[in-house]
């Protein structure tokens, strides 16, 4: 947990407009002061003061990041490998296939654990949504959206009900029964509303809010009762692709990636992006929070899983072998944070050691590009999905 | 891979009668692959597949099955040349592979000019060639059902690498807003930060499935849910590795529903139940619903904060003054400023002393210790055709809203007034 995004003050009178409203902890030559998001709005548009230029503007810009880069390197004292030298090696480990769950029609392209840690849903791109019991086996419902490309589904934290969406440009929520034969499609609900694709979803602490990210550029909190917007994130230049809540005590911020090759860090209450990263050389595809939400790992088209940790404010290790040349596209961490299992577009999952930096073990089964890599909340297994429209659970 | 010297040598091949020139083996080509980049054998199949799958090597017998055969199949590069635009899609991975297949491109012009120079005067087993190498690209290109393609890719994405990014102002001093605030940021040297990651995975370690086998054995292995029945949420008596856990940080008590049931009866034991219950409440409001904000703001209020409140909480005058402001206009984070204090507290003090206290330390004694299962093979697939239905989440939903609703209840706090008037009556 960041420390720093915990402790600010983030609720108050706006020194600006002295409205009462989360603020945003900005600086103005060294100064730190307190505006709401309005406010900071309003400064970024007001037209071009005298002496103020687009070349000064640029050249400031420039001073400033290199700023930036001055001070996140003199804070950079060790690489993590050095770290984690006197670290035990990882046995060798015998992770198979142990369910294949078949019943698409098409490629699967997301798929979301659910809390009891069995159940799981999986959307695809012919338009189903499947909520499967792993376990058994059993398909315990199935629902048909009116678009194809379902691109993101999540499971609600209370286990009763799901959400989707894709080319619809919504997120979708359907309440779950007990009743294998209740049509769901009656009770659905459209939530979020965006301007592109969505690409990705997740309920909050609660099943009350989701959070949702775009191809439009942008990521959304929603009330799901209201479908009102509770608070949009702006700051990605393209497509965002995922995203990813912190799992810390307060929960209050999330990472998302995109097609800008950038992952940003935002203040969920704000909607302040406080940290940005942009060293992967491709579209970022999938991001997510390591256990302690200290740090996150993101794998891209560049072929490539990085880890960035958010207390030293830079990229830690980066995962890359001569002989892994297709991009990665899912990516999630073992419950000890030790191992990341990343999904790659040339129909394999590779297991990395985290600490190391090494790849500890390759896995084969998928005939098609893996979409999603998730471990389950226990951390006894992980489901990946595939294009070649089945899921594997492996443990 | 195309490399004159370190790269792949085509010569002629025998297939019964006719003579194939410049083709390779598929032993010839996983070898390469093996010897180039250090791989195993089967990894470097894969990735032979991979070559196939998506036209950069062709298969000259077997065109129904895109697969690199580690025999004497017969293969070679593509060199088919399309329209530009049909192209295109694949030049995202034909720049990964352009890094070590550097050699190719040049390779390709000079030999689609000869093929095209050579023309008409082909000899028939060149037909036979060109057929299937016309072939294989059209497989690639428009596949056939169930055959794997790059070009049904998704759904375009906004970013055009083409076109010059033209920043305006409002943009830069977006950024700019952005950079102080970054410069400004507390961070810590790598050694603490990356310190940390290394001590977290080490305490995880014994409790990482993955890495150390769970107790008594992972349900998805065996076919047997015990560890998941010996785990749920109202388990009377918890399992070691579970207590043990709680002990790792604040946050990981409070996650573990059955962890925190615990603290609250240490809590009620201490009579200090408020700090905790004011924290729920705010974590409530702040994911809840967006109607039920106000009332639950006005709740809050005459529960925690009001002068002379029920369950009032210690917290310095600052907090309380903006908090109680705040709630004049209620907001989900109006309670932000309050929570942390309270968060901190318990952190930094009721946790250590939970951690001390008999209640833990009795909880560790009772906490149990399943043995390891030691299943027999037709035990295992005994447990594979009856595995267990479990408990469906909506019917645990259902209990707990019972039981909350239940607590609600007990915890209001009674009216003195209400209760002397009902007795009065009585008499």
């Amino acid at each position: 947990m960041c420390d720093q995004t915990f402790m600010a003050i983030t609720f108050g009178p706006c020194d600006s407009c002295t409205k009462t409203s989360p603020l945003m902890n900005i600086y103005l030559k060294s100064e730190p002061i307190n505006y709401c998001s309005f406010c900071v709005e309003m400064m970024a548009c007001q037209a071009l003061q005298s002496g103020e230029s687009l070349a000064s503007l640029r050249t400031e810009s420039d001073v400033l990041k290199k700023k930036l880069e001055e001070e996140r390197s003199k804070l950079h004292d060790v690489e993590l490998h050095q770290v984690a030298e006197k670290v035990e090696l990882v046995s060798a480990l015998s992770i198979r296939t142990r369910r294949v769950l078949k019943g698409h029609g098409n490629k699967v392209l997301c798929m979301d654990w659910c809390k009891d840690k069995r159940r799981l849903v999986s959307s695809s791109q012919d338009g189903k949504v499947i909520v499967w019991d792993a376990y058994t086996l059993n398909k315990e419902h199935a629902v048909t959206m009116p678009c194809t490309w379902v691109m993101a589904c999540a499971y609600a934290p209370s286990g009763c009900a799901v959400a989707c969406g894709g080319l619809d440009n919504k997120c979708s929520v359907y309440p779950l029964s007990l009743d294998k034969n209740e049509n769901l499609a009656a009770k659905k609900k459209s939530v979020a509303m965006h301007t592109n694709y969505l690409s990705g979803c997740s309920f909050t602490n609660s099943d009350m809010q989701l959070l949702t990210s775009s191809g439009d550029g942008t990521c959304a909190l929603w009330d799901v009762e209201s479908g009102q917007l509770l608070q949009s994130f702006h700051g990605h230049t393209a497509d965002v692709l995922s995203l990813n809540l912190a799992p810390s005590e307060t929960g209050n911020t999330f990472v998302s990636g995109g097609c800008d090759k950038k992952a940003n860090v935002w203040d969920m209450r704000s909607g302040q992006n406080v940290q940005s990263f942009e060293t992967h050389d491709s579209d970022i595809n999938c991001v997510k929070y390591y256990p302690t939400g200290d740090a996150f790992a993101s794998a891209s088209d560049d072929g490539t899983c990085r880890l960035y940790d958010l207390r030293a404010d830079r990229e830690v290790a980066v995962y890359q072998k001569d002989s892994i040349i297709f991009g990665a596209s899912s990516v999630d961490f073992s419950l000890s944070g030790r191992l990341l299992f990343a999904g790659y577009n040339d129909y394999t999952i590779n297991v990395w050691d985290v600490l190391k930096g090494n790849r500890i073990s390759i896995l084969f089964g998928h005939e098609n590009r893996v979409s999603s890599v998730k471990v389950s909340p226990d951390g006894t297994a992980f489901c990946s999905a595939s294009w070649d429209t089945s899921l594997r659970i492996w443990a | 891979m195309q490399d004159p010297k370190s790269g792949l040598k085509g010569t002629e091949q025998k297939l019964s009668v006719t003579t194939i020139p410049h083709v390779i083996t598929g032993e010839d080509i996983i070898a390469w692959l093996l010897n180039k980049m250090k791989v195993t054998q089967e990894e470097a199949q894969a990735c032979g597949t991979m070559l196939v799958a998506y036209g950069y090597v062709y298969p000259l017998q077997n065109h129904r099955k895109l697969l690199m055969c580690n025999d004497g199949s017969l293969y070679r590069f593509q060199t088919w040349v399309a329209e530009d635009c049909d192209y295109a899609i694949y030049l995202e991975h034909y720049n990964h592979l352009n890094q070590w297949l550097n050699h190719q491109w040049d390779f390709i012009v000079m030999q689609a000019t000869e093929q095209y120079k050579a023309g008409k005067e082909r000899q028939k087993p060149d037909r036979v060639v060109l057929d299937c190498q016309e072939r294989a690209y059209w497989i690639v290109n428009r596949p056939p059902r169930g055959t794997h393609s790059a070009v049904d890719y998704g759904v375009d994405r906004l970013m055009d690498q083409n076109t010059e990014e033209k920043i305006s102002f409002d943009q830069y001093r977006r950024m700019n807003i952005f950079y102080q605030q970054a410069i400004m940021r507390s961070k810590v040297k790598s050694s603490v930060s990356l310190g940390a990651l290394v001590k977290y995975v080490s305490s995880y370690r014994n409790h990482d499935p993955f890495l150390t086998p769970c107790l008594p054995s992972n349900p998805w292995i065996t076919d047997s849910d015990t560890f998941w029945t010996l785990n749920t949420r109202r388990v009377d008596v918890p399992t070691k590795m579970r207590v043990e856990r709680w002990s790792f940080s604040f946050f990981e008590l409070l996650s573990d529903q059955r962890g925190r049931d615990d603290f609250k009866s240490f809590l009620k034991k201490e009579f200090s139940g408020e700090n905790l219950a004011f924290w729920e409440a705010a974590e409530e409001m702040k994911w809840g619903a967006a109607s039920s904000m106000s009332t639950k703001a006005a709740a809050i209020f005459k529960t925690f904060l009001a002068p002379g409140a029920p369950r009032w909480i210690n917290i310095d005058g600052r907090t309380m003054g903006l908090t109680v402001k705040g709630l004049e206009h209620p907001h989900r984070y109006v309670l932000d400023g309050a929570q942390t204090h309270v968060f901190l507290l318990m952190k930094k003090d009721t946790f250590f002393r939970y951690l001390k206290s008999p209640v833990y330390k009795e909880m560790q004694k009772k906490a149990m210790n399943p043995d390891l299962h030691n299943f027999s093979e037709s035990q295992l697939q005994q447990n594979a055709r009856s595995r267990s239905l479990g408990v469906h989440p909506i019917v645990l939903w259902t209990q707990d809203e019972e039981e909350r609703a239940k607590a609600a209840i007990a915890a209001t706090p009674v009216d003195v007034k209400a209760m002397m008037s009902k007795i009065d009556r009585k008499k």
